[in-house]
């Protein structure tokens, strides 16, 4: 834990990918939208198989720094990336690097759930090997059992695997997309504002998942709710306008901010 | 209880003016259509029987007969106009809505909009002109051509409304899974949007089964059987044009007869893309 003390790791060698855990090092990155400059260097370590989440008032960039992990930024027309993301030590915008490739190690969850409408709940989870994933050996039954149950969805739905994604009631529509995303083995997970669109049952349950999922991978949870990334993450990051003004262990940032920034949000003053 | 003043009687009595006049513009659009049915019905319905579906036509003047080969040969058309518009219609949809804001989509959607408002006549000029000319001869290939062509501004604006009509949260879903752009397109936008695209195919053949002005100097007519792409070949609406201008009373009636046909061909053809439609997914 000593690195998060300063925001960042020391130097790896960036082009060695080391073990395949899920490390992230974001240097100096950047963001535009066209000429509208919303990252201002962002500069982190996203430890791995834990919990890191980030909070910030609305447009402070922290769902656009998501997006940048995973490479889903510069699907928007105009936008760009300035930076490095190392990701176990690999630079993901490095010269000749699929972002396709990207996407399979650092899968995402939305705000609102969106499972693929002409498809079962079995073929939901199952999309993302089927259209290009590494089964590693193991059977499409074994892959969309093992996600589901990861998800914790399974006892809900192994008897109507057949039945279309969409007749799920919204919590566990958003159960499945991370059986979805799970399917295809990332070593992140991205969530932005997953439970934005859930009930407050159906959020516990998505908070639990993301702590028990943490064990094996890592997850990053943008989020607007303070007290859910207190009782979900490990490490929280704050974000205002563009850049981030506080990283540290999740207790710290909410009982002894260092930044007076961080203490005037958490407590309420703004945003 | 609330005092009902001259201002509520007023409302009251606009209400029921512009509910009256809704209706009559309702029953103005219906009454045409069902004039033309009945009037079909009536002229065409005492001709149609098994011969008129079984045989070839007869001779001059001669009562009996059918429009077999006219119904076969409009089939042909607009089978073959299907293999040309469908999928130029579609590719190029798929493309205008997924580069919405190129330069090149802004030409092709402008002339794809041309075209609808072309009129058809010109279409057969043009099959006439690259077809017919240099092979020396009609041919229903030409009049597929010709159709195809009208077939493909219809088939791929509707396919880029569909398209585009897919949110973005199910493409990204898919992107995100690591699924390749063109597969994301392939197995996930498109089934997604499958019941509306086939919807407007068949809206779209619908509308050119029915043409007659691009078939008459391409397809030409045939009162024969006819299976080679590349001679003339017979068509409802030729057959109907050529017997309704005719002076026999008996060619009259069956074209009466083929009217009818074709309008029951349309009506089918309109109500299963409406089956379709019904199947398109409910877009969140």
């Amino acid at each position: 834990m000593s690195a998060l003390e300063t925001n960042t790791m020391p130097d790896r060698a960036a082009a060695l990918p080391g073990p395949r855990v899920g490390g992230i090092d974001t240097r100096d990155v950047h963001a535009w939208f066209d000429r509208h400059h919303v990252l201002h260097g962002i500069t982190l370590t996203i430890a791995p198989r834990q919990v890191t989440s980030i909070i910030g008032p609305s447009g402070c960039g922290k769902s656009t720094f998501l997006r940048c992990l995973n490479r889903m930024h510069e699907l928007v027309p105009g936008a760009r990336v300035g930076g490095q993301i190392l990701l176990d030590g690999g630079d993901i915008y490095g010269p000749g690097v699929d972002p396709v490739l990207v996407r399979r190690r650092v899968g995402m969850v939305f705000q609102k759930p969106n499972p693929f409408p002409t498809m079962s709940i079995y073929d939901n989870v199952a999309a993302g090997l089927r259209l290009g994933g590494d089964r590693g050996g193991a059977t499409l039954d074994e892959i969309v059992e093992r996600s589901l149950r990861a998800a914790a969805l399974w006892d809900e739905v192994k008897d109507r695997l057949e039945k279309p994604g969409t007749s799920l009631s919204g919590g566990q529509q958003q159960r499945l997309c991370i059986a979805r995303a799970l399917a295809v083995s990332p070593e992140v997970l991205l969530m932005d504002e997953p439970c934005s669109a859930l009930d407050p049952a159906a959020t516990l349950r998505i908070e639990e998942l993301a702590r028990q999922l943490a064990g094996d991978i890592t997850i990053v949870i943008v989020t607007h709710n303070m007290q859910q990334a207190a009782r979900v993450s490990d490490v929280t990051g704050f974000f205002l306008n563009g850049e981030l003004v506080e990283l540290g262990v999740t207790d710290q940032i909410f009982t002894r901010p260092k930044d007076k920034r961080t203490e005037d949000y958490i407590t309420g003053r703004f945003g | 209880m609330i005092a009902a003043g001259p201002a509520y009687r007023r409302r009251k009595i606009i209400n029921a003016i512009m509910s009256a006049a809704t209706a009559l513009c309702t029953i103005a659009v219906l009454v045409p259509l069902f004039v033309i049915l009945l009037f079909l019905i009536r002229q065409g319905a005492g001709s149609i029987n098994r011969e008129f579906f079984t045989h070839l036509p007869g001779a001059a003047g001669e009562p009996g007969g059918g429009m077999a080969n006219a119904i076969a040969g409009s089939l042909v058309l607009i089978g073959l106009a299907g293999v040309i518009g469908v999928p130029v219609g579609v590719l190029g949809g798929v493309f205008l809505s997924e580069y919405p804001g190129s330069k090149f989509g802004h030409v092709v959607r402008l002339m794809a909009d041309v075209m609808n408002g072309m009129p058809s006549i010109v279409m057969g000029l043009f099959a006439y002109t690259v077809l017919v000319l240099p092979m020396r001869h009609f041919s229903a290939l030409a009049g597929g051509v010709a159709l195809g062509v009208m077939l493909i501004p219809t088939v791929m604006r509707t396919t880029e409304e569909i398209v585009r009509l897919v949110p973005q949260s199910i493409r990204e879903a898919s992107l995100a899974l690591g699924i390749p752009q063109w597969k994301t397109m392939v197995r996930i936008v498109l089934p997604t949007a499958a019941g509306g695209i086939v919807t407007g195919i068949m809206v779209g053949l619908a509308r050119i089964a029915g043409e007659t002005a691009p078939l008459l100097f391409t397809a030409f007519g045939n009162r024969f059987w006819n299976w080679n792409l590349l001679q003339p070949i017979a068509a409802l609406p030729l057959q109907v044009f050529s017997y309704a201008i005719a002076p026999y009373d008996d060619w009259h009636r069956q074209a009466w007869a083929g009217a009818l046909v074709l309008v029951a061909m349309i009506l089918v053809i309109n109500v299963t893309a409406r089956s379709f439609a019904a199947r398109q997914v409910n877009l969140p």
